[in-house]
């Protein structure tokens, strides 16, 4: 745990230091509507958890990793798992082809679950999974292998991802249709809401968001407009606003232009906590809080001159600080050629760690607040948010859920994603958006590429030999027993599917077996090619 | 899917197919080049996601491309390119093959063996994914001449 370097707090040259800078009259951090930060001192009391994202190979390796980061200074875990484990398939499937533990780690069953985490005290540091279409399947079968390693549901603390609307709109990893992926949101907050206290049940991502290609106005507001239609969910199956709000969590972008970013977040949190209060009647001060995760901008990486990279990934770190995050993943400089290896993936939590050890930032909550540019912007950005939120509301007959959904399905969001996208791209084509190394300053770029991680085929020999060796091992009509059980309960759209998933989970039904039981009362989902 | 981009002008200056294989769905640069090659004169088909490779040459043949473009991101690229090159040549189809993505350097002589005509790699200029496609027609065209 990283602590900052020096208390009392005061410059390198040992000038005294506020918590805060302010005239008398002006907005605090941890006042409404939190523009300037959800905590008093921010950084200074507690620096940002440093949370970076691992996963490849099966859940040995993986497990590898994460005792790894934690060693180093890292004091969360982020699970990255591989397309088949995110599009919800087995890694004997016919589709998983070439792909088992190639961009994470595969999950198939219960067992590399508990691998996974083995030796890990799943009490005692906090998990997040990035996974999504699956989200309640894969959640089933971690609650299931922290209880059988004996740490209790309720001291489980972590996030799921679990933002299916984003999938739709960016990132594309969707199985089920909206509407029945929706109900299975919903069930993961009562669940939560009932019975996990520790845990963030939804992540809601602009990350990917931006990634596809938006603006950073569109990222901002399509995700707080993702958020809003959470909370209609939530609202809609019964649960009141302070019961489930406080544990929203966001997942944000910091792109390379840093007083946007900058602007991006203090605008997010002012307009989270408005809505909340009094578009959805929340009382809880905590419920107006957004928290945030950040991860540095992976599509601003390039693979011409990639220790470049480094730098680009310190300026954006940078602007997620300054900007309030509570935890941050930071790139690695190879990961546009490859997953990163163990060296780039250290030295890009070097780059938090200089950050929070250095660099002095930590000690002044807000630094840039009442900067009359950053102000300014963050002005714009609430301004321009709001415009899109009033035409998502009128998809929707003023309903952000309905008008998200439909704009889902009418692939507006996905158009306007791309339409952003080409526009950069024009930009960079013709000079009015530079890039180093890759349309100026490209001497150096002939030189060869860095050495990467390279996965092995072997990796997904080895685990359809594992995924055989449990399913030959599994007591078969438990399996079939407590697919039955999950069918029935899919069909009613009152039951919470959570109970019976962990059910499945403990009798070793694997992950694809879950979702094509799933598939077979929700139906699945394509969306129509658009160039 | 959709096809797109007949030239005001006239005669586009070829058919391309794009196509998204294996489960990624990361379509940013796929969507990108689509419209970038469209602009530029082409006609475009895009397969859409998740395509398989029969799938991928069942439309290319079906729809008489000059080329098809693969995008490739999630590393899979061994394991999902060269059977397309395979159900081509069974095919008795000679369009030319081109993979954009994340393919690292050392992968790329592999595909090359496997008989891809080109590897775009990140980064790529309008103008050299043209001029890419703009060779690979006309190595088709060359290629079909001579046969004739």
């Amino acid at each position: 745990m990283a602590e900052p370097s020096d208390t009392p707090f005061e410059t390198m040259s040992g000038i005294p230091m506020e918590g805060v800078y302010r005239p008398d009259d002006a907005e605090r951090p941890s006042t409404y509507p939190d523009t300037r930060g959800p905590y008093a001192s921010m950084s200074r009391s507690k620096v940002w958890t440093m949370r970076m994202f691992a996963g490849f190979g099966t859940a040995i390796d993986t497990n590898a990793r994460f005792k790894d980061l934690l060693a180093n200074g890292g004091d969360g875990l982020s699970t990255a798992f591989d397309l088949p484990t995110l599009m919800g398939r087995d890694s004997d499937d016919e589709l998983s082809l070439g792909e088992v533990g190639r961009c994470g780690v595969a999950v198939d069953t219960l067992a590399d679950m508990t691998d996974l985490f083995s030796g890990i005290d799943l009490g005692a540091t906090t998990t997040s999974m990035t996974i999504n279409s699956p989200a309640a399947s894969v959640f089933a079968m971690f609650i299931a292998a922290a209880e059988q390693a004996g740490t209790s549901r309720a001291s489980l603390g972590g996030t799921l991802q679990n933002d299916i609307l984003k999938e739709y709109q960016a990132q594309k990893e969707f199985v089920f249709p909206p509407r029945p992926s929706m109900r299975l949101v919903r069930d993961t907050m009562r669940f939560c809401a009932a019975e996990m206290p520790r845990w963030h049940a939804i992540s809601v991502s602009g990350y990917h968001i931006r990634e596809a290609g938006s603006t950073a106005a569109q990222e901002l507001a399509f995700t707080l407009a993702n958020g809003f239609a959470y909370v209609e969910l939530g609202l809609a199956a019964g649960l009141a606003i302070d019961e489930f709000a406080p544990r929203l969590s966001f997942f944000f972008n910091a792109h390379v232009d840093f007083f946007e970013e900058i602007a991006k977040y203090r605008a997010a949190r002012r307009i989270w906590a408005r809505w909340m209060k009094d578009r959805y009647g929340a009382q809880l001060e905590r419920s107006m809080t957004l928290r945030f995760h950040t991860q540095t901008a992976g599509v601003s990486l390039t693979a011409q001159q990639p220790e470049v990279n480094i730098v680009r990934t310190a300026i954006e770190a940078l602007a997620g600080v300054l900007g309030g995050t509570q935890s941050l993943h930071t790139n690695s400089m190879d990961e546009t050629l490859a997953l990163p290896t163990e060296k780039s993936a250290r030295i890009a939590l070097r780059t938090q760690q200089v950050i929070a050890n250095e660099s002095r930032v930590t000690n002044v909550a807000d630094p840039l607040g009442g900067s009359w540019y950053v102000e300014a912007l963050t002005d714009e950005m609430e301004a321009q948010a709001e415009a899109i939120f009033a035409r998502i509301a009128e998809f929707g007959g003023g309903s952000l859920l309905d008008g998200v959904i439909e704009g889902i399905e009418a692939g507006w969001f996905q158009g306007e994603i791309a339409d952003s996208a080409y526009e950069l791209e024009r930009k960079l084509n013709d000079r009015r958006h530079v890039i180093v190394g890759v349309n100026a300053f490209t001497e150096g770029n002939d030189e060869p590429q860095p050495e990467t991680l390279y996965i092995d085929h072997e990796i997904e020999v080895m685990q359809r030999k594992r995924l055989a060796a449990v399913k030959a091992d599994r007591d078969d009509a438990a399996v079939v027993a407590t697919l039955e059980r999950l069918r029935r309960d899919a069909a009613d759209p009152e039951v919470n599917l959570m109970p019976p998933l962990i059910e499945a989970s403990r009798a070793h039904a694997t992950l694809g077996e879950m979702m094509a039981t799933m598939g077979e009362e929700f139906g699945l989902w394509n969306e129509t090619a658009r160039i | 899917m959709e096809r797109d981009g007949e030239n005001l002008t006239g005669e586009p200056r070829g058919r391309v197919l794009v196509a998204k294989l294996g489960l990624d769905g990361h379509d940013r640069g796929v969507r990108v080049v689509a419209r970038l090659l469209r602009d530029a004169g082409f006609e475009v088909i895009y397969t859409g996601l998740r395509q398989t490779p029969e799938r991928v040459v069942a439309a290319a043949i079906d729809e008489d491309v000059d080329v098809i473009g693969l995008s490739m991101l999630s590393g899979a690229h061994l394991a999902l390119v060269p059977p397309v090159l395979e159900r081509l040549r069974s095919e008795g189809s000679d369009i030319p093959v081109v993979v954009g993505g994340i393919i690292p350097e050392r992968d790329v002589p592999v595909l090359g063996e496997a008989g891809v005509r080109a590897v775009l790699a990140p980064g790529a200029a309008v103008d050299e994914i043209v001029a890419v496609m703009d060779d690979a027609v006309a190595s088709r065209a060359r290629h079909s001449a001579a046969g004739q």
